[in-house]
């Protein structure tokens, strides 16, 4: 292999791109050597097994990843902008395209929910931690390896160009030569790998580890939404593992499981793929309807309505999720039978959704509304989500799907789902738990500068692109040519899009600003909340409770401060913690250089990589490791210290 | 709030549009397949603005009424579980609207398999139309010609196109004339459209098929009876042959413009249908060149499927 087939080549835009990843790397080197950060990032970071670290860990991956897929989607509207623009060619759209379908949804969306989940879901239930602390650092490391694998395909070998969906044979090794699909197959599946190990923690979490009291109904609406989220991973999942198995033994070794000849199928492909795409839609939606939940009830200072109804229209939500999937190629030829079958399937989904969404508007009645940042988001997040849904629903409808499948019309309508429904409330809650990581709250003017802008930049994104479907814009073409008459809507969209961009540079200003200058409270419940987390000191020690609350109701800490009966009772006791590790660290480096070395078919090295894997497993099952105490006096020096207390 | 303003003068204007904007072309339809389609959508669109309509008047009477600055300083809201009747409510009538929604899906789904209303008892002229790496092949088996990347039809005469493809998925899509539908390597789909207008109507591959698929796009011209017999002839006067070797230069060739031709490649590259089918999708059409496609899978024969050009097409290519 020479090296101009190895390195990208030829585009000023690449080059930039390189020039700017070894930049980056070496300012982080610099800067961690000049103030001596090395050892503070080995102990307090990288082999954490705290699952507020690890949570937030994921949380500034995320948001890296939002900033990656948002300028994959500047250039693509950039380029759309005008009729026979010049700015990038089919072959780099074609990889920018298939690289911010992927970045968003599985490096950007999930993993920020996940972050999320990690941080508070402990917090809500009264546990001192995740089921298994050290196999939740392996989660978020393999996340890590196969985001950055997929990552520096962008200038190492080629990205991936065959859609996010990378329907074969398009995907083949025959028509998508490069290593592009590759990567592709291996770095979703260390990801992916990494994500079930995740769903199966804290469905034991949740089960297993919740304070005393605390019935499954009795659970915050956001654990609910979690648990309920990871129950749908662990049947997705392995769909995809498999998939990608499949993919990888066609491209790599030479099976024909969805090739065009020898008895592939690439329906098959196209099937399996959405037996778990369809079903990830909800692992990023259902846990945004959880923190709206939270955040709605906290704000008009109300408890939420329909509890009851909210937790079943989820599990419904759930159940319905794994019997739609073939809405995403209505157009194969099925015939009436099965296309109305999943017509109907599909558009049922509406009626759980609208349950939601009424509840959620009745736990606005008769409350005291308050419009912080948190708030807004999902405030805005009801009409503009609504306009996806409804769309949807038009989707849903066979014969009027043969117009819009694989049209602008599409994008709009997920965009209007994903964006205020997912993006929005990652946001909110991460305004909204800003403060239980961090200890202090991000400025909440500067957070509805940039909530406004962002809400307004959407739909001047998006709403044009309904439009353009209808016209007959199809989704994914690089270009288009005058006559059509795209042009100006486009052209507002693009408009749209820099608003957008400039909306979420303030917001990074403003979480910037606030690190900086913002008032650091003392208080552990700045928004006069309703759960439990809210009960403990900010930031949160990483023992969490010093003492383990008794749940007897719902919103059990809001019911303790009107009642003034206390949450906790009895003395500090010795709390058994587990102690850090570097071994999830190494075994993600590990994947991650197992996996390059696949994606280049270097044999030699992937083996010695693979022996490695079973090796750190092999230490690992061998390892005695009890944990450590910790003593109480230094939990009560530490409570005491974080509460505000004179000792 | 701004932003709401913003949404329903969007929404206003899209019922606008609706009432008869011509650039829509979805919207815009000359044929009775897009015109059962596009009733469907205006239909749809109208019970989403009725439904829209609801939740946004509820939710500016809730955001404004109960907002914290309005409220007396020791208000303090109600605990509410929640109301058995209300849920009821709103779980019942959207059932409601989804069971019709499901009864005008079906039916016009039903619609639109079948051969138009009106035009079952004429006998329907088949066009193979398939793609590769990146064009459109039609064949009129009938005719015995073929042409790459602009295909004539008669007005008002139902035309049954069968889709497939010599490489990656496509989709066919003639929006003015009715939805879509995949193209792929191992089946032959079943499309039936009528034109009932004369005219030139945008056809183009919707589905993503590589670095070629934004020029993907064919014409479709609508002519009478008698435009059509006259063209027909026409190019049995004057077009050449369709050898195998010309029309494996085609398949080779990335982009090639309109070329016209006294046969088809059926005759040495038959279609996967009947005994060269990889499968089909069980799915019931009407079409009777369908049935014979249901065979036994371990009957499977790809003997008469090369698929190698593809490989050479595409590493060419680059
Ligand atoms: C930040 C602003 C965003 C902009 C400007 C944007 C823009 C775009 C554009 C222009 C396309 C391609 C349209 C086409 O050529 O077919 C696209 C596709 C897509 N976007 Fe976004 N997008 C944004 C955010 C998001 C977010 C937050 C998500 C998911 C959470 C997302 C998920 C997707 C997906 C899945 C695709 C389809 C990719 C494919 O076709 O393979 N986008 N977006
Ligand atoms: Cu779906
Ligand atoms: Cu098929």
């Amino acid at each position: 292999m020479k090296w101009d087939e190895f390195f990208v080549t030829g585009e000023p835009m690449i080059y930039g791109a390189m020039a700017s990843i070894v930049l980056a790397s070496l300012a982080i080197v610099v800067g961690l050597t000049y103030f001596k950060k090395w050892g503070y990032l080995w102990r307090e970071w990288l082999t954490t097994v705290d699952h507020k670290k690890i949570g937030i860990m994921y949380i500034i991956a995320a948001l890296l990843m939002l900033f990656r897929g948002g300028m994959d989607g500047l250039l693509m509207r950039a380029q759309l902008a005008v009729p026979e623009n010049g700015l990038l060619d089919a072959q780099h759209y074609n990889e920018i395209f298939t690289t911010h379908g992927l970045i968003m949804i599985l490096f950007m969306a999930m993993p920020f929910v996940i972050g999320l989940m990690n941080v508070v879901v402990p917090l809500q239930i009264g546990a001192r931690d995740v089921a298994f602390p050290r196999l939740n650092a392996v989660s978020f490391w393999l996340f890590f390896a196969g985001a950055m694998l997929l990552n520096i395909s962008f200038v190492i070998g080629g990205s991936p160009d065959a859609g996010w969906t990378a329907y074969f044979p398009l995907a083949s090794i025959e028509l998508s030569p490069t290593v592009g699909n590759n990567y592709y197959s291996i770095a979703l599946q260390i990801a992916g790998i990494g994500t079930l190990l995740t769903s199966v923690n804290f469905l034991v979490t949740i089960l297993k580890m919740r304070a005393p009291g605390m019935k499954l109904m009795r659970m915050p609406m956001f654990t609910w939404s979690v648990l309920i989220t990871n129950v749908i991973i662990l049947f997705a999942f392995p769909v995809l593992t498999v998939s990608l198995a499949l993919m990888m033994f066609d491209r790599m070794f030479g099976a024909q499981f969805f090739t065009m000849a020898n008895g592939g199928m690439d329906m098959l492909w196209a099937n399996l793929f959405w037996v778990w795409g369809h079903p990830e839609v909800y692992i990023v939606i259902l846990p945004a309807f959880g923190i709206y939940s939270e955040i709605i009830s906290t704000f008009s200072r109300k408890n939420l309505y329909g509890y009851k109804s909210m937790v079943y229209s989820m599990v419904v939500i759930s159940l319905l999720s794994f019997l739609v999937w073939a809405h995403h190629f209505y157009t194969m030829g099925h015939g009436v039978t099965v296309n109305g079958f999943f017509s109907i399937s599909t558009m049922a989904i509406a009626v759980p959704t609208g349950v939601k969404i009424f509840n959620w508007l009745f736990t606005l009645r008769k409350g005291k509304i308050e419009f912080t940042t948190p708030m807004l988001y999902s405030l805005a997040f009801i009409p503009i989500f609504t306009i996806g849904g409804v769309t949807g629903v038009m989707l849903a409808m066979a014969s009027a799907d043969y117009q819009y499948h694989n049209t602008m019309f599409l994008v709009a309508h997920f965009h209007y789902v994903l964006i205020p429904g997912t993006v929005f409330a990652v946001l909110a809650g991460f305004y909204y738990w800003f403060p239980k990581m961090f200890g202090f709250r991000l400025n909440d003017r500067q957070g509805k500068r940039a909530f406004w802008l962002i809400a307004v930049s959407f739909n001047v994104t998006f709403l044009p692109l309904f439009f353009l479907g209808l016209k007959g814009m199809t989704r994914r073409t690089y270009t288009y040519s005058a006559e059509t008459g795209f042009g100006p809507l486009n052209m507002i969209a693009s408009i749209g899009a820099i608003g957008l961009a400039l909306g979420f540079v303030y917001l990074v200003y403003n979480i910037y600003w606030s690190f900086r200058y913002a008032k650091r409270d003392t208080t552990n419940d700045p928004w006069d909340a309703r759960t439990l987390e809210w009960s403990i000191p900010s930031p949160v020690p990483e023992y969490n409770f010093a003492l383990i609350p008794k749940v007897n109701g719902l919103d059990p800490f809001w019911e303790s401060k009107k009642t003034g009966q206390p949450l906790t009772e009895g003395e500090y006791e010795e709390i058994h913690m587990p102690n850090n590790s570097g071994q999830p660290f190494i075994l993600g480096m590990i994947f991650m250089a197992f996996g390059f070395c696949m994606v280049f078919s270097w044999w030699v090295p992937s083996i010695i990589f693979g022996i490695g894997i079973v090796i750190m497993l092999a230490v690992r099952s061998f390892e005695r490791d009890h944990g450590r105490h910790i003593s109480v006096k230094e939990i009560r020096e530490t409570e005491q210290r974080l509460r505000g207390e004179q000792s | 709030m701004k932003r709401k303003g913003l949404l329903l003068a969007g929404f206003s204007a899209l019922l606008v549009l609706l009432t008869g904007c011509n650039s829509l072309a979805v919207l815009n339809p000359k044929g009775p397949v897009a015109k059962t389609q596009s009733e469907v959508i205006i239909f749809s669109m109208i019970v989403m603005a009725l439904i829209l309509l609801v939740v946004y008047v509820l939710y500016v009477v809730i955001i404004s009424k109960y907002r914290a600055s309005k409220a007396a300083p020791d208000y303090e809201p109600p605990h509410e579980e929640g109301n058995w009747l209300l849920e009821m409510i709103w779980i019942v009538i959207p059932i409601i609207i989804v069971t019709v929604l499901s009864v005008v899906t079906v039916r016009s789904t039903s619609a639109v398999e079948k051969v138009p209303a009106g035009y079952e008892d004429q006998k329907p002229l088949v066009i193979y139309a398939s793609s590769s790496d990146w064009k459109w092949h039609f064949s009129y088996p009938e005719e015995g010609i073929e042409t790459v990347n602009y295909v004539n039809i008669p007005v008002n005469r139902p035309v049954e196109f069968r889709l497939y493809s010599f490489s990656a998925i496509t989709s066919f899509w003639v929006p003015q004339l009715g939805g879509q539908k995949y193209a792929m390597s191992d089946m032959v789909n079943t499309l039936n459209l009528v034109a009932e207008h004369q005219g030139s109507f945008v056809g183009k591959n919707s589905n993503f098929s590589g670095k070629g698929f934004s020029q993907m796009e064919f014409e479709v011209l609508a002519m009478s009876d008698k435009e059509y017999a006259e063209w027909i002839k026409d190019v049995k006067n004057t077009a050449s042959e369709l050898t195998e070797e010309e029309f494996n230069t085609l398949l080779e060739t990335n982009f090639v413009g309109r070329k016209t031709y006294t046969s088809t490649h059926l005759d040495f590259r038959p279609a996967p249908e009947g005994e060269n089918a990889g499968h089909d999708h069980g799915g019931s059409t009407d079409s009777e060149s369908n049935s014979d496609s249901e065979m036994d899978h371990s009957e499977m024969d790809h003997s008469n499927m090369d698929m190698d050009h593809s490989t050479d097409n595409t590493t060419n290519g680059n």
